[in-house]
C-alpha cells in the first residue's frame, strides 16, 4: 500500500505573516510548519499502511525557499520519505499550476491513493485536491472522514450537512480528507531523530518539464484584483428581559428559520 | 509562490545593512538560537502535548489531589520521554540537552508531570541501567520505556532526609540467599501507583539498591494525603516488613551512598531546566494578565512599577534558561561536575519560586484560584526548592567546591 500525501507548509497561524500590498498574496517571509488542516491527512495513510500491513507513505509538497520543516514533522510522525518542489521560478503561481506541478510529481509514485486536506488554512480555496484528480484523470472523494481499504477499492464515509455518505472507490484515487476527523500522533522522540535521515527529494519546475511561461506570475491564469477587510461585525440586538423576553427570542429565531 | 518572491527580495535586501528584529517578549534574547533543528522540534512536539493533553486539565488535578497515571505514563512513553537520555533496552538514546528541554516543557505543564518523568527515568530507570544485572534491564526498562511499568525511589526516610547515609532501611542476607527488607521510606514519589521500586538500603557491606517488585509480600506504600504542593503527583510512604527477595534482587554494580546520589545527579539536572520551564509559564501568565487587565482606565501594564515586575521576571528566566542550556551542553561534553549541577539546581528553583511569588501578587485576587497556573506553580516549588537535595544542601556542595571544606556537619 502506497499512499502519497500532500502537505502544505503555510506560516504559522499563531504568527501569520500580512498581505503583500504589491502581489495582493500571502508574504511567507517566515519560518513555515506543517498545515495543521494536512496532518489528519498524514495520520490517516499512515493508519492506512498500518492496517495493510506493508507499504509506506510519501510527502509532496511545493513551497519557497527549499522549506522543509513542515515536511520534518510530517516525516517525524511516520512518513518514509518526500518529494518537495522549489524553485523561484514558481512565485506568482496559482492553484492550477500548484495542482499540475503536485500531481506532475505524483505521477510516477506508483501510488494507490492520494490524500490532501479539505482545504489548507492559509489559502483554503479547496480546489487543489480535485484539480490534482483532473490532470491526472483519476477519480476523486471530497470531505472524507474514514477511509477503508477493501482489495483494489476503497470505502469512504464522506461528511455531508446531514451525516455521512458512504462512497465506494476503484484505486488509484484522490481523496480529501475534513480537518478534525482523526487525531494526529505526536512525533516521538525517534521518530524526530529518524527524520533526519528520511530522504527529501527537492525538484525544480524545470525537473518537473514546466518551462517558465507556465508557471509563475506568467502561468497563472488567476489574478487577485482587489482584498479588502472583512465588514466589522455589527452590535448584536439587544432584548431586554421585561419577562416576555422569551418571545422575542422565539419569534427572532423563526425568523431566522433555525427553529 | 509569494515566498519565493520575499527570497528574492530578500538577496536585494542583503547588500543593506542587516537590522535587529524586534524581541520577542518569550524569547528575549533569542535563546531558541542555541538549539538545533531537532531539539527545537522535540521541545515544540512537548509544548504540544502538555498544550493539548495537561493544561487543560492540570487545575482540576491539582484541585482534587489526582493524578491520571494511566494515560499519562503511556502518552509520555509513546513520546518517548521516558529514560529518553539512557541507551538501549527500549530508551530513546536522547542527547542530555533534549532530556532537559523535555524537562523544561513538561514542568511548564506542572511539576508534578515532570516529577513523574524524572522519576521514572532518572531515579528508577537510571539505576537498573547502570548498576542492575542483565536479567533486571530485560525485565524493567523496555516495559519502563514505554510506560506500561512504573517505577519509583525510595532513599528517604522518616528520619533520614538531607543526610541519607544515616538511614535506618536494612537488608539481611539469610543462609539460603535470600535477601529480607525491613524499614520504612517517605516522600516517595510515584510509590503507591508503582509496579517497581528501587530502594536503597543498609546491608553488612554498605548501602545497596535493590529491585523490589510492589506485589512482593511484606511491602506497602500507603499514599501521603493533606499536602498543598505537588497535588497532581502522588507522594507515597513505603512499608516494608519482612519483604523476601531472591538473591538476584540486589543491584550488583554498587555498594555505596555513590549509588543513589548518582541517581539524583540525573534527576537534578533535570530540575534545573523544569523550574525555569515552570518560571517561563508564571511569567508568560503574568504578561498575558498585565496586558488584558484594566485599571485606572486602561492595561495595568502601562504602569512603570508593573513593567519593572515583568522585565525582572523576564530577565531571571531568561538568565535560567541560559544557565540550563549551559549545563546541558556541558553534560553532552561529559565535563558536567556535580557542584556545577548543583549550581543549576539551586539557582533556578530559587529563581522560580520568585517569579511565581511575583506573578502571583501581579494577578491579583485572581493570582490565588487554580483557575491559573500561577499559584499551582507556587506551592508546586516548594517541594522542587526541598527535594532532590534542598536549596541549603547545594549550597553546602558548591561551599565545598569553592572552599575545599565540607560544612555539611
Ligand atoms: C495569482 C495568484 C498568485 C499566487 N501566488 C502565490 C505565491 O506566490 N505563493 C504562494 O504560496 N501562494 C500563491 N498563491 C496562492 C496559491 O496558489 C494557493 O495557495 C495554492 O495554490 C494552494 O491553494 P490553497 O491553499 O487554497 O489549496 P487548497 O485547495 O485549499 O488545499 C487543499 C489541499 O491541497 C493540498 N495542497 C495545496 N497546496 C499545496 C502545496 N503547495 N503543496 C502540497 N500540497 C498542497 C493540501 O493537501 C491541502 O490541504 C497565488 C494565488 C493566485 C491566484
Ligand atoms: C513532594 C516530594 C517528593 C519527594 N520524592 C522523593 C522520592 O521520590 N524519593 C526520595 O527518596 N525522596 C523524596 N523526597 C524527599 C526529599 O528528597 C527530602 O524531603 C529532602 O531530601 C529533604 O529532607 P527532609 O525533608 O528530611 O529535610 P531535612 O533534611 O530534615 O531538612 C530540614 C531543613 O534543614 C536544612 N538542613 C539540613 N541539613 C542541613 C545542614 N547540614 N546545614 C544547613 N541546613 C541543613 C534543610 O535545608 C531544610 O531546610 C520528596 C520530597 C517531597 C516534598
Amino acid at each position: 500500500m502506497k499512499v502519497v500525501v500532500c502537505v502544505k507548509q503555510i506560516p504559522d497561524p499563531a504568527d501569520p505573516g500580512a498581505l503583500d500590498p504589491e502581489t495582493r498574496t500571502l508574504k511567507r517571509d517566515v519560518k513555515l510548519i506543517l498545515d495543521e488542516s494536512d496532518s489528519y491527512g498524514v495520520e490517516m495513510a499512515l493508519q492506512l499502511v498500518d492496517a495493510a500491513g506493508e507499504g509506506e507513505v510519501i510527502l509532496v509538497s511545493m513551497a519557497p525557499n527549499g522549506e522543509r520543516s513542515g515536511l520534518a514533522t510530517a516525516l517525524a510522525m511516520g512518513a518514509a520519505s518526500a518529494i518537495l518542489i522549489s524553485d523561484p521560478e514558481l512565485v506568482g503561481s496559482d492553484a492550477l499550476t500548484t495542482a499540475k506541478l503536485l500531481a506532475t510529481a505524483v505521477k510516477d509514485q506508483g501510488a494507490d491513493l492520494i490524500i490532501a486536506g479539505s482545504e489548507s488554512s492559509d489559502g483554503y480555496t479547496g480546489v487543489v485536491p480535485e484539480q490534482i484528480a483532473g490532470v491526472l484523470d483519476l477519480p476523486s472523494v471530497t470531505a472524507a472522514k474514514s477511509i477503508e481499504v477493501d482489495g483494489s477499492s476503497i470505502k469512504v464515509q464522506r461528511q455531508t450537512d446531514g451525516g455521512y455518505d458512504d462512497v465506494t472507490c476503484p484505486l488509484p484515487a484522490v481523496v480529501s480528507v475534513t480537518a478534525g476527523v482523526v487525531e494526529p500522533r505526536y512525533p516521538s522522540f525517534k521518530g524526530i531523530m529518524a527524520a533526519k535521515n528520511k530522504p527529501v527529494e527537492e525538484k525544480s519546475a524545470a525537473d518537473l518539464g514546466f518551462d517558465a511561461s507556465q508557471v509563475g506570475w506568467a502561468g497563472a491564469g488567476q489574478e487577485i484584483i482587489e482584498v479588502t477587510d472583512a465588514p466589522k461585525r455589527q452590535a448584536g440586538e439587544v432584548i431586554e428581559d421585561d419577562g416576555e423576553a422569551f418571545t422575542k427570542i422565539v419569534a427572532y429565531l423563526e425568523n431566522m428559520k433555525v427553529i | 509562490m509569494q515566498g519565493m518572491e520575499i527570497s528574492s527580495r530578500n538577496l536585494e535586501a542583503m547588500s543593506e545593512p542587516l537590522r535587529p528584529k524586534q524581541e520577542n517578549p518569550r524569547d528575549f534574547l533569542d535563546t531558541d538560537g542555541l538549539l538545533a533543528e531537532d531539539e527545537v522540534m522535540l521541545r515544540d512536539t512537548v509544548r504540544r502535548y502538555v498544550g493539548d493533553k495537561i493544561l487543560p486539565y492540570v487545575g482540576e488535578w491539582f484541585d482534587s489531589g489526582e493524578f491520571p497515571h494511566k494515560e499519562v505514563s503511556k502518552a509520555v512513553g509513546d513520546l518517548g520521554l521516558l529514560g529518553m537520555h539512557l541507551d538501549g533496552y527500549g530508551c530513546a538514546g536522547s542527547s542530555a540537552m533534549m532530556y532537559g528541554l523535555a524537562c523544561m516543557e513538561l514542568e511548564a505543564g506542572d511539576s508534578g508531570l515532570r516529577s513523574f518523568v524524572s522519576v521514572q527515568g532518572s531515579l528508577a530507570m537510571f539505576p537498573i541501567w547502570a548498576y542492575g544485572s542483565e536479567e533486571h534491564k530485560q525485565e524493567w526498562l523496555p516495559a519502563m520505556a514505554a510506560g506500561d511499568a512504573i517505577g519509583c525511589f525510595g532513599l528517604t526516610e522518616p528520619d533520614s532526609g538531607s543526610d541519607p547515609s544515616s538511614m535506618r532501611t536494612n537488608a539481611k542476607q539469610d543462609p539460603g540467599g535470600d535477601w529480607v527488607l525491613n524499614g520504612a521510606k517517605m516522600w516517595i514519589t510515584n510509590g503507591s501507583i508503582a509496579d517497581v521500586a528501587v530502594v536503597w538500603a543498609r546491608t553488612d557491606d554498605g548501602i545497596r539498591g535493590f529491585v523490589v517488585p510492589t506485589d512482593t509480600p511484606g511491602f506497602s506504600a500507603p499514599k501521603i494525603e493533606r499536602k498543598v504542593s505537588l497535588r497532581a503527583s502522588v507522594t507515597s510512604e513505603l512499608i516494608m516488613e519482612d519483604v523476601r527477595l531472591p538473591s538476584e534482587a540486589v543491584l550488583p554494580g554498587v555498594a555505596s551512598m555513590r549509588g543513589p546520589l548518582s541517581c539524583l545527579n540525573e534527576a537534578r539536572f533535570g530540575i534545573a531546566f523544569g523550574a525555569t520551564g515552570a518560571a517561563r509559564a508564571c511569567y508568560e501568565a503574568a504578561l498575558d494578565y498585565a496586558n488584558s487587565r484594566e485599571q485606572f482606565g486602561g492595561p495595568i501594564s502601562r504602569f512603570q512599577l508593573t513593567q519593572q515586575r515583568l522585565v525582572d521576571m523576564m530577565i531571571q528566566v531568561q538568565r535560567g534558561t541560559l544557565v540550563a542550556y549551559h549545563l546541558g551542553r556541558l553534560k553532552d561534553a561529559g565535563t558536567l561536575g556535580p557542584a556545577q549541577v548543583s549550581f543549576g539546581k539551586k539557582d533556578n528553583v530559587a529563581m522560580s519560586l520568585r517569579v511565581a511569588r511575583e506573578a502571583r501578587g501581579l494577578l491579583g485576587a485572581n493570582g490565588i484560584t487554580t483557575e491559573y497556573p500561577v499559584i499551582r506553580h507556587m506551592n508546586n516549588l516548594e517541594s522542587v526548592y526541598t527535594y532532590e537535595g534542598t536549596n541549603e544542601i547545594h549550597t553546602l556542595m558548591m561551599g565545598q567546591a569553592l572552599t575545599g571544606h565540607a560544612a555539611f556537619s
